[in-house]
């Protein structure tokens, strides 16, 4: 049976890994190869690496990291940031990495996902989707990495969702942004929503603070896998000890 | 011994190739007939389409060249999947190596598609590529067709809904549908094995 994934997620700025609570006040939590090294060996099943400065300065992201971490790294790893052509994901992905997230420029741009899919195949390429509560139902955001140009992008996420599979995205991933850094748990309402309406794989992100958000996002959400950052990079949570309580609770995951 | 990937133009081939190096293979990424005719290990990945595979490997003149292969190849992925007869992705005659066409996978909110994330593998009969493989081990797989489990020449299967030709086997010529270079230390076993077979 297909296990559950756990997904660690790098912010990386200036080839460092950063965290910052709410996508604000980044601070340096280590070196992106030492990190992603440790992970693999505490048995994460995929790393997400984002540059969350290439997307808002209209850059691409910096590639020389991508193709050291491929050398050393023997488990799926994603490339986010300022992924806005073809040649900028071919760039990335012929460096090494497995896929590529786009969100904001995928917004600007819906075609690109388009392009994407039929130039390497819709497992290649993921979308990311910061969607936010509000009193108008989920509401859709952009360029979340820049706190000048961070704001609402016109869209529903329902409605976001749905273009972008048919437009050839493989998988999602939802940033649930009120829950964002400030683990309380993952947005369990919203993601339910989210999957009855998904029929590609659907990543959890935003709000994971105990092993018990962990089992509650895969008993009540349905979702594929989950991903978080600062309950790693603190150290406050190891990743074989999070599995072996999945395990407890009868949520198949690889050991 | 000469350890050649087939640059079929997909985007996994810098992760195999690291893959391989970090076993301690000299690799040669390679489209040439002569080049590929002469190796003693022919790897075929694949990640895209199977049409414009397909296409990449006619113009290039090397359909007749795997036919023709009397060493060990390993098609991955969709590598794997261009060694059966046809293909529903494109509607796409792939090399006919083995029998069977692959399908799509249905999508859906329970069993979402592509297949994606770490499956077990289950041997239907002694396979060397799985030597030294535990039933508990898993694979990473990604992708949105497949070949069902029930075709005579696959060796182990994978459950997803359905049964899922994990690895194909017929003689020299073999398959994996999941990713070894990124499958952790079971996938560096599985190529190891198919190095030293």
């Amino acid at each position: 049976m297909l296990a559950k994934r756990i997904i660690p997620c790098l912010d990386v700025r200036d080839g460092q890994v950063v965290k910052g609570v709410r996508f604000r006040d980044h601070r340096v939590v280590g070196d992106i190869l030492e990190l992603a090294g440790r992970y693999r060996d505490a048995g994460a099943d995929e790393l997400v690496f984002y540059d969350i400065t290439a997307s808002p300065q209209g850059r691409s992201v910096d590639r020389g990291w991508v193709e050291r971490v491929a050398r050393v790294l023997d488990i799926p790893f994603c490339v986010a940031g300022g992924i806005r052509s073809v040649g900028d994901a071919e760039a990335v992905l012929n460096a090494g990495a497995e896929k590529v997230s786009i969100n904001s420029p995928a917004l600007e741009n819906p075609s690109l996902i388009d392009a994407l899919a039929r130039r390497f195949g819709s497992q290649c390429v993921v979308v990311g989707i910061d969607s936010e509560t509000t009193v108008d139902g989920y509401r859709v955001h952009r360029y979340t990495g820049d706190p000048e140009r961070a704001g609402d992008a016109g869209r529903d996420t329902p409605s976001w969702l749905q273009e972008v599979q048919d437009r050839g995205a493989g998988e999602i991933v939802l940033n649930c942004m009120a829950s964002d850094g400030v683990r309380r748990g993952y947005d369990l309402t919203q993601l339910r929503a989210i999957r009855a309406e998904c029929r590609v794989p659907l990543v959890a992100s935003g709000g994971a603070g105990s092993i018990a958000h962990f089992i509650d996002v895969f008993r009540h959400a349905g979702v594929d896998a989950a991903l978080a950052a600062s309950i790693f990079h603190s150290g406050e949570l190891a990743i074989p000890d999070l599995k072996q309580a999945l395990r407890l609770a009868d949520i198949e995951v690889r050991i | 011994m000469s350890i050649v990937v087939i640059d079929s133009g997909g985007a996994n081939l810098a992760s195999l190739q690291y893959a391989l190096q970090r076993l301690g293979a000299d690799v040669i990424v390679s489209l040439e007939t002569d080049v590929i005719a002469k190796a003693d290990r022919v790897l075929l990945p694949g990640v895209g389409a199977a049409g414009a595979a397909m296409t990449r490997l006619r113009s290039a003149g090397l359909i007749p060249v795997l036919r023709n292969l009397r060493k060990p190849l390993l098609g991955i992925c969709l590598g794997m999947q261009l060694l059966f007869e046809h293909s529903a992705e494109d509607e796409t005659d792939t090399l006919d190596l083995l029998a069977g066409r692959v399908e799509r996978l249905p999508a859906s909110p329970a069993l979402p598609a592509p297949h994606m994330g770490w499956n077990t593998v289950s041997a239907r009969r002694t396979e060397p590529l799985l030597a030294g493989l535990q039933p508990t081990d898993r694979c990473y797989f990604v992708h949105g067709y497949f070949a069902s489990g029930a075709l005579p020449d696959v060796v182990a299967t994978s459950d997803y809904g359905r049964s899922i030709a994990a690895v194909v086997r017929r003689g020299h010529i073999a398959g994996v549908q999941f990713h070894p270079e990124r499958s952790g230390a079971v996938g560096a076993t599985i190529l190891r094995n198919f190095l030293n077979a």
